[in-house]
């Protein structure tokens, strides 16, 4: 009982190879697509990569980059096969090959699948790497003249400049972090002293926050320091307090920007797979259909195709057969010249004498 | 008195002809970006033009544009004649259209030519014009609630962090204006109160600069306010440092900017002003070769093709004496009548 069966008439059979030799350079292009997403992908996370802290997320781009690049091969190579499956003698040439192809073919196509899936899954794993980056990144802020983290002041400021953000989840991270480097702070300078000494771990913690967190919307100049103390600056109410600052965390901005940019990617990634799983279907067809017409030997007549030979259940079944049987290759069950003893021996018939009439 | 003639045997002459149909679709190619390049800088010039006085450097973009539109048209005729010329029977027809054609493309190519120039030229205007609007954008910065002002704060901020610059033409500007409102000083205060007092304007004006000027780069956090006080900050002397906010002027930055993009608008609007020149030169060897050849019976015989038949300055007269007779004919009839109105006075 043969899955999807269909009957191909010869010019049928001749068409599908066109078609496909035209899908699979389609493909071909596609590949180059995913290819280039997922150098996209790869230079964006580049682009922030000091404030994420793990390069777990790499994986996402790598996996594009390669699957594109093996989208590129297969179908280069499908193009070959289907443009000489038009003709059955050249059609010999690639019988061995196309089995293990269309196997091939359909690993890969399960890759692109399980790449679209996980552009949707990283959302998580990205929060988590981003809260421990920016944690890191802003407790070293003040850090410009330790090697390795002198441009993070710099790369921390044009983030919160370039995606209007100020903070982790908000402008309050900054108040419970030293931001100030200890080179410029006045040690004779009794305020600095005492503030100083009041914190347990002798370090210099106020309620301020960095220039780069200073929105642009706000119509009076920026207030930076003693934001906690409303009487320090004149008319200080509410709304002031609303748009003095970037109120967004720079956590959710950037999982905001990089989810928003995957999503789409997934997006495209998934049409992808879908064209593939096609041509997938298609040269799937050809194969048998030019098989059968072998087996029947004369290249003009109709000939059967089909996805699967038998049903699903059958083929596993089949499948599991083989496995079972691999492991007794050298084992001779089946061998009919051996006397197995079974349990009719018992009742083995006693030998009677036979009369031979004697002719005289 | 014949500019440049050149023999053109009938094999040469279908050779031009094919090169020059391919030659004019390029440069059709070309005038497209030249219409392109046009509406880039325009709208590059329009995204700033909150700093800008006045809008005399667009006619840089707009003669670009109309340039490219022009040169669609020129080399889409170019083809269909240069198609038409190996036609001995075809080209006669566009006899008529080829004068009038040609006084046009020219116009326009010394057009494009001119734009180029025009760049470089106004540099000094796209100067002053920024001066005086950056000035202006300053003044006006703390006016957040008077309505036509209310976004100078907001372009001026913007402006200042992406193109990292400070002020008009260095970071003193600022102190030279009150850029903090009278709404956020506190006049109750002693310190606001004297300050006031000390300025003959009654203006608050402080050493110190927005929050939009300082520089990411610093290793140490900006210092916006008591700038020229090496005193009020640890460490810190004024005259020596470089890194705290942008030491550069935004009129110089912006200059350089769009002097830098007109450079290299520039060099591609050239090259594609040498392509449509020889367009134009080539169509015109093609012309008059062809010309000879009308109406005589072997179309394969060898002609002579010549830029101009008479001198330049025979030619530019020949072009600009119905322009000028136009414009001169009231005079001539006004003559006539005074000389007739004269004559029976005299007899």
């Amino acid at each position: 009982m043969a899955v999807g069966k269909v009957t191909f008439s010869k010019a049928e059979r001749e068409k599908l190879a066109e078609v496909l030799w035209l899908l699979n350079w389609i493909s071909v292009v596609t590949g180059v697509i995913l290819f280039s997403l997922g150098l996209f992908l790869k230079v964006e996370i580049q682009k922030w990569a000091e404030v994420m802290s793990e390069h777990g997320t790499f994986y996402v781009p790598h996996m594009l980059i390669t699957t594109g690049l093996a989208a590129c091969c297969i179908n280069y190579l499908g193009g070959q096969i289907c443009l000489d499956c038009a003709d059955t003698n050249k059609f010999l040439r690639w019988k061995l090959v196309m089995m293990p192809y269309i196997v091939c073919t359909f690993f890969f196509t399960s890759c692109v699948l399980a790449g679209a899936l996980m552009c949707y899954s990283i959302r998580s794993q990205l929060e988590e790497s981003l809260f421990l980056g920016l944690r890191n990144a802003m407790r070293y802020y003040k850090d410009t003249d330790t090697p390795g983290r002198c441009y993070l002041k710099r790369t921390v400021d044009m983030l919160q400049i370039q995606f209007q953000c100020c903070g982790n989840t908000g402008y309050r991270d900054w108040f419970q972090i030293q931001w100030i480097s200890s080179r410029y702070l006045d040690m004779t300078n009794s305020a600095v002293v005492d503030r100083l000494r009041s914190n347990v771990e002798g370090k210099y913690l106020m309620d301020g926050v960095p220039f780069s967190c200073c929105s642009t919307f706000s119509p009076r100049p920026c207030i930076q320091q003693h934001l906690n103390n409303r009487t320090a600056h004149l008319h200080y109410d509410q709304q002031s307090q609303q748009q003095n600052l970037w109120r967004r965390g720079c956590r959710q901005a950037l999982l905001d920007h990089y989810t928003g940019i995957m999503e789409s990617i997934g997006l495209t990634v998934l049409l992808i797979w879908l064209f593939e799983l096609l041509v997938l279907t298609g040269v799937r067809y050809l194969q048998t259909a030019m098989e059968n017409v072998l087996l029947l030997g004369d290249p003009d007549l109709e000939s059967y195709g089909w996805i699967l030979e038998n049903s699903l259940a059958e083929m596993a079944r089949s499948n599991f057969n083989i496995i079972k049987n691999l492991g007794k290759c050298y084992q001779v069950d089946d061998d009919p010249n051996i006397n197995v003893p079974t349990a009719a021996a018992e009742r083995e018939v006693p030998s009677q004498q036979v009369q031979v009439p004697v002719t005289s | 008195m014949v500019v440049m003639k050149m023999k053109f045997p009938f094999q040469k002459r279908v050779k031009l002809a094919q090169g020059l149909w391919l030659l004019s679709w390029c440069a059709t190619v070309a005038g497209a970006t030249t219409f392109t390049l046009g509406c880039v800088l325009k709208t590059e010039l329009r995204r700033r033009a909150e700093v800008m006085d006045n809008a005399d450097i667009h006619i840089v973009p707009n003669t670009l544009m109309i340039v490219g539109l022009a040169s669609l048209g020129i080399n889409y005729f170019a083809s269909k004649i240069c198609q038409d010329a190996l036609d001995a029977g075809r080209f006669p027809r566009w006899k008529n259209f080829l004068k009038p054609y040609f006084a046009a493309s020219c116009f326009f190519t010394v057009l494009m030519l001119l734009a180029v120039i025009m760049s470089y030229a106004m540099k000094g205007s796209l100067e002053s014009s920024l001066k005086i609007g950056l000035r202006n954008g300053i003044r006006f910065y703390k006016d957040t609630d008077t309505p036509g002002r209310c976004f100078q704060k907001q372009n001026i901020d913007r402006l200042q962090m992406e193109f990292q610059c400070c002020g008009n033409n260095d970071f003193r500007d600022w102190f030279e204006v009150q850029w903090i409102s009278n709404r956020y000083l506190d006049f109750s205060s002693k310190e606001v109160k004297d300050r006031i007092k000390s300025n003959v304007d009654g203006r608050y004006l402080v050493d110190g600069v927005p929050f939009s000027c300082c520089n990411p780069s610093s290793p140490r956090p900006c210092i916006q306010y008591q700038l020229t006080n090496n005193s009020a900050h640890y460490n810190y002397e004024y005259q020596t440092e470089e890194l705290n906010i942008y030491l550069r002027g935004c009129r110089e930055a912006l200059v350089n900017y769009y002097m830098g993009l007109m450079n290299t608008i520039g060099a591609g609007v050239l090259s594609i002003f040498i392509l449509q020149g020889s367009v134009l030169v080539s169509l015109r060897f093609l012309q008059t070769a062809m010309e000879a050849v009308a109406g005589k019976e072997n179309t394969e015989i060898e002609t002579e093709g010549y830029l101009l038949e008479k001198g330049v300055k025979d030619t530019v007269m020949e072009y600009l004496n119905p322009v000028l007779k136009f414009f001169l004919l009231t005079n001539q009839v006004e003559e006539g009548a005074t000389t007739s109105g004269a004559t029976p006075a005299t007899t």
